[in-house]
């Protein structure tokens, strides 16, 4: 464990539990295979492949909701599939955050001004992180996700120091 | 020998009415089975339009009697979007853009498609250079994409040892076409007339470089997964299509070659330099998964050697004809379809002399592929459901369009 490299063999280290948590869930975020159109060849498929290798960011893709922290949505979301993508997302135990990749779950992309295509998957449920691109490449999902990283932490940071004001 | 469920129907719970609780539910039939007066039922199954193999966001109905599939419905539109309205409003070079997206993982063959309609239309001739460049990017995306089928397959059979060796060779003919075209899957670079750009500098050892390496690394994925005995008895017998029934759906690609008809566009109705290219046409027997399987990678052998030939042949000239900056092509209608990694792609275009087409009509081979799921999946077992739709390599992009 990377603690250990901090503090040196068999000692204590002293942590908040929240902390400690927080620690744990910002370097495994599994994300769940769902990918709805283009962006998962790039989002999905290549970023478990040798090249890209998400899996040494301890990101890893689990075949259920119930056992994903993050959801990748990965392509447009007509009003058909809208239905299902929120029905995925309340099956998801908290906490969890979306991310929405490429144009087409972000804003609508090329599709936009077709009237079955909803507009942006922040209609439907709320998004963490937006991916810009059309797809975007593998490294932009890794961007991505190291994103995410830095607002799991700044997020805890500012719940303790909430507490700690109100202490 | 008579079936015992012919004996006992009419007897036991079902025939004292104790069974039926209300009306069953809709879409469960209630039908008696068992024997010894017990009786079961159909179950409905749903899979998808979330199923981590099922390519996308393909919805299965699934009636199962035990683990035997009785009936099966396909429910699609869940990645309707509209590609063909949506070409009613973009000028003609702009319509690779919707293609490119229509079947994401062969990009180039509907690109391909869209141009070769346009040129037909407008008589328009393109230099000898961008016709090879063409087919050499198109046998390419061939191989990109029938790589990613493979190691998906190989997931829907349970292996997982060939998708990274599948993806390791995929990146590598990926950076090649990224270095043609900029981009890794929505190239955007068959455009009517020719191609965007010539081919950068150097790119011919590189070519040849991945040419080599690919025939040493297919033998390799064909002995990985194809030499696995597990995976040769859950392939082989299973989830026959007989020549009729690939006709009567049909059906096109290397779904209907694996059932025994070699009918290639490549070679039936030759467009850009295919007539000058040496290649074999891999045909099945029997239309089971491992057919399927055998003629995919065939036929990735097959693209290796083109583009080896391409890049050796490659004619000096243009790489583009010189066509006017806003097509507008004359009043009309024209159909022109290219072999796709999945079936014949092609795009029916009615113009009316204006910079947009009149009407946008798009052929996917994958919606066939789809439809005759229906008459193949019932009779197979539940777990050979999976494997079944992933050996027809339908592309749910290039479904709902």
């Amino acid at each position: 464990m990377a603690i250990d490299r901090l503090t040196g063999e068999h000692s204590l280290a002293f942590i908040r539990s929240e902390q400690l948590f927080d620690y744990a869930r910002r370097n495994s975020l599994w994300y769940m295979a769902f990918g709805i159109a283009c962006c998962a060849i790039e989002g999905l498929m290549s970023a478990s492949g040798p090249r890209f290798d998400f899996d040494r960011m301890g990101v890893f893709f689990r075949a259920s909701p119930r056992q994903a922290d993050v959801m990748i949505v990965a392509g447009t979301v007509n009003k058909k599939m809208a239905e299902t993508v929120a029905l995925l997302y309340d099956q998801m135990p908290e906490p969890k955050w979306v991310v929405a990749m490429g144009a087409c779950a972000s804003t609508g992309g090329p599709f936009r001004e077709y009237p079955n295509v909803v507009l942006g998957v922040d209609k439907i449920v709320p998004v963490d992180v937006y991916i810009p691109g059309c797809p975007p490449r593998p490294e932009s999902v890794q961007y991505g996700f190291i994103q995410l990283q830095e607002k799991i932490k700044q997020q805890t940071e500012e719940r303790l120091a909430a507490r700690s004001h109100s202490d | 020998m008579t079936d015992p469920r012919d004996i006992v129907s009419g007897v036991g719970m079902l025939s004292e009415g104790t069974h039926f609780v209300g009306e069953p539910p809709a879409g469960i039939r209630r039908v008696p089975t068992g024997v010894d007066g017990l009786s079961t039922e159909h179950l409905v199954i749903n899979m998808g339009p979330q199923h981590p193999s099922t390519h996308g966001v393909l919805r299965l109905l699934i009636e199962v009697d035990g683990e035997e599939v009785v009936a099966v419905e396909v429910t699609l539109g869940y990645l309707h979007r509209g590609i063909e309205k949506l070409a009613e409003h973009r000028r003609y070079d702009q319509l690779g853009t919707l293609m490119d997206r229509g079947d994401y993982v062969s990009g180039m063959h509907g690109e391909q498609a869209v141009a070769l309609a346009v040129e037909r239309l407008m008589e328009i001739e393109i230099p000898r250079k961008a016709a090879w460049i063409r087919t050499m990017v198109a046998e390419l995306t061939r191989i990109a994409s029938h790589l990613v089928w493979f190691g998906t397959f190989g997931l829907d059979t349970g292996a997982m040892g060939q998708f990274l060796y599948a993806m390791r060779d995929r990146e590598a003919a990926v950076e090649i076409l990224e270095a043609i075209s900029g981009a890794r899957m929505m190239f955007n670079y068959i455009r009517p007339g020719g191609v965007v750009d010539d081919l950068p500098a150097g790119i011919d050892q590189k070519i040849l470089a991945f040419c080599d390496g690919f025939e040493t690394y297919l033998d390799e994925h064909h002995a990985l997964l194809g030499g696995n005995e597990i995976f040769q008895g859950r392939v082989r017998g299973i989830g026959v299509i007989d020549r009729d029934t690939a006709l009567a759906f049909a059906l096109t690609g290397p779904n209907l070659r694996a059932s025994g008809l070699g009918f290639d566009l490549r070679r039936d109705r030759p467009y850009d330099a295919y007539p000058e290219l040496e290649f074999d046409i891999p045909v099945g027997t029997t239309g089971d998964s491992w057919d399927r399987y055998m003629v995919r990678m065939e036929e990735m052998r097959q693209a290796n050697r083109m583009v080896r030939q391409c890049i050796e042949g490659m004619p000096d000239g243009d790489f583009k004809a010189k066509v006017p900056r806003v097509l507008r092509p004359p009043e009309g209608e024209i159909y022109a379809a290219t072999e796709s990694s999945r079936g014949e792609t092609g795009v029916h275009i009615v113009s009316d002399g204006s910079d947009t087409p009149y009407r946008f009509h798009y052929r996917s081979g994958s919606l066939h592929a789809m439809q005759a799921l229906e008459e193949i999946l019932p009779g197979h077992l539940l777990a050979d459901v999976v494997m079944i739709v992933g050996s027809t390599d339908v592309m749910l992009g290039e479904v709902d369009r």
